[in-house]
């Protein structure tokens, strides 16, 4: 299951392992060094806009640590992402009350929605899941993305397992607990879904009855 | 011109939905649209704007009266064919790395009288920013069918694009994305839009080679500026500064990969 959940972000560094062989034949075994040009070149590049601060170009380890493709990708970089994976794993808190299964009607709403935390909403624009930005989930939706796995029959081929339960929670809370480069949005750790939310997602892929199950 | 072209959204919509039909499946929505780009490639909506930009280029205007026409885009004074395929590029005069919209704001300071701080402040679509699309519509379109060809001769311009691919793979804000989180891999989707892959020639060809262009979804012509814009507003960034060095060395990473492919400007996009 990890396996499959983790196929698109190989591509992702079968890419940037080509980009990278030059600098990889040369044996780089560090992240990229602090750029002071750089970092006066992004200081002086944006503006605050609306909900959008400045703050949010200020990166943290997992974020600095993605943005060198070539040094998440060599060998001293495997070990580091077990580092930040470990980090990420830590802010995963488990439901409040127990319950891991919500409304999948409600989740699908969330899955389609890709709004909210832009300049051009405001702090009360709900924030939507995205999913279909990236994943085929509910097949009688046709208009999804292919940049995650397809998340079609995805409790009816795993199963109900409270191991898949918790899996699945965790991934959606912070994908980067498993995949340090992940291109999945850290939904809780950045509070972009609550608890409930999460919960709703979570049974339009682990409800039986839910149409992605059928 | 603002009711010309209500009317021409209007139409070209209600012709983008004959296009798609019944039932758009995701394998053949890309097909469609391809079809409908040919149904209309023989009347861009980017004419408009660029007729109205060569009227801007000739016309005395700003507090020293002066037109444009002696703007050098960079392969010379007034030589408007072929310019934008070798931009962004090292202009000594002001001793940076300058893309099409950049170095317009120089020449109508310096030409013109034209303070740059009122265009960059401008909303999209608005005011002086108007009119700057509609020159760039014009300056764009003496470049179609060119090849682009970008140099990296120089050691500003070659720190320039060193500094856009690092831009290009720099996470950040609250979904943790990059550029490459959306083109950094080839064959991929968000809902059924294609993304070039940024990182390779063919996919850099295809974004550098279609932009300024008119949008269909919006009734609006964009320039590269307002392309990048709208892309870090989606990634959850702050506001790009209008002709700030990131959205330049953005433009020199991609121009730079997309060299040898052919200039298509204005595009036409959904």
């Amino acid at each position: 299951m990890k396996t499959l959940m983790m196929t698109s972000t190989k591509h992702l560094f079968l890419v940037f392992l080509g980009c990278g062989a030059l600098a990889i034949s040369a044996n780089v075994s560090a992240q990229q060094k602090a750029d002071p040009q750089f970092e006066k070149m992004m200081k002086n590049s944006f503006r605050a806009e609306g909900i959008a601060g400045l703050d949010r170009i200020d990166q943290d380890a997992t974020q600095k640590f993605c943005s060198d493709p070539i040094f998440a990708s060599s060998k001293a970089g495997a070990a580091k992402a077990i580092e930040i994976q470990k980090i990420n794993m830590a802010t995963i808190k488990q439901p409040t009350d127990g319950k891991y299964v919500g409304d999948w009607k409600s989740g699908e709403a969330i899955a389609q929605s890709g709004r909210g935390a832009t300049w051009t909403d405001t702090a009360t624009t709900p924030i939507g899941g995205g999913c279909y930005n990236c994943h085929e989930i509910d097949k009688k939706e046709i208009s999804y993305g292919n940049i995650g796995p397809s998340l079609w029959n995805y409790g009816k081929n795993r199963g109900y397992s409270q191991e898949v339960m918790t899996y699945t929670w965790n991934r959606i809370n912070n994908s980067k607990a498993y995949n340090a480069c992940s291109n999945m949005p850290r939904f809780a750790h950045f509070k972009l879904l609550n608890e409930k939310q999460i919960q709703d997602l979570m049974a339009l892929l682990l409800d039986p009855q839910s149409p992605v199950n059928q | 011109m603002a009711p010309v072209s209500a009317l021409l959204k209007r139409c070209l919509m209600s012709s983008l939905l004959i296009a798609f039909g019944q039932g758009a499946f995701a394998q053949t929505a890309a097909d469609d649209i391809a079809k409908y780009r040919e149904m209309i490639a023989d009347g861009n909506p980017s004419e408009l704007y660029e007729m109205s930009g060569e009227e801007l280029w000739k016309k005395p205007a700003g507090p020293k009266n002066a037109t444009l026409e002696k703007c050098d885009l960079g392969l010379g004074p007034g030589v408007v064919d072929g310019a934008a395929a070798v931009l962004p590029k090292y202009f000594k005069d002001t001793n940076r790395v300058q893309d099409l919209e950049s170095r317009l704001m120089t020449c109508m300071d310096k030409l013109q009288g034209i303070p740059s701080q009122g265009i960059i402040d401008a909303k999209f679509g608005a005011g002086p920013k108007k009119d700057m699309d509609a020159i760039v519509a014009y300056i764009v379109t003496h470049s179609k069918g060119k090849k682009i060809n970008v140099s990296t001769a120089h050691p500003k311009e070659k720190e320039m694009y060193a500094m856009g691919k690092r831009a290009f793979f720099f996470q950040g804000g609250p979904f943790d994305f990059s550029c490459a989180s959306c083109h950094g891999a080839s064959g991929k989707r968000i809902r059924l839009q294609d993304l070039p892959n940024i990182t390779t020639q063919e996919g850099a060809a295809l974004g550098w080679g279609y932009w300024p262009a008119y949008r269909v979804s919006s009734g609006q012509f964009w320039t590269m500026q307002q392309r990048l814009n709208d892309c870090f507003r989606q990634q959850r960034f702050p506001f790009p500064i209008y002709g700030s060095d990131v959205t330049i060395a953005l433009s020199m990473y991609m121009a730079k990969n997309a060299n040898g492919g052919m200039i298509q400007t204005p595009g036409l996009k959904r």
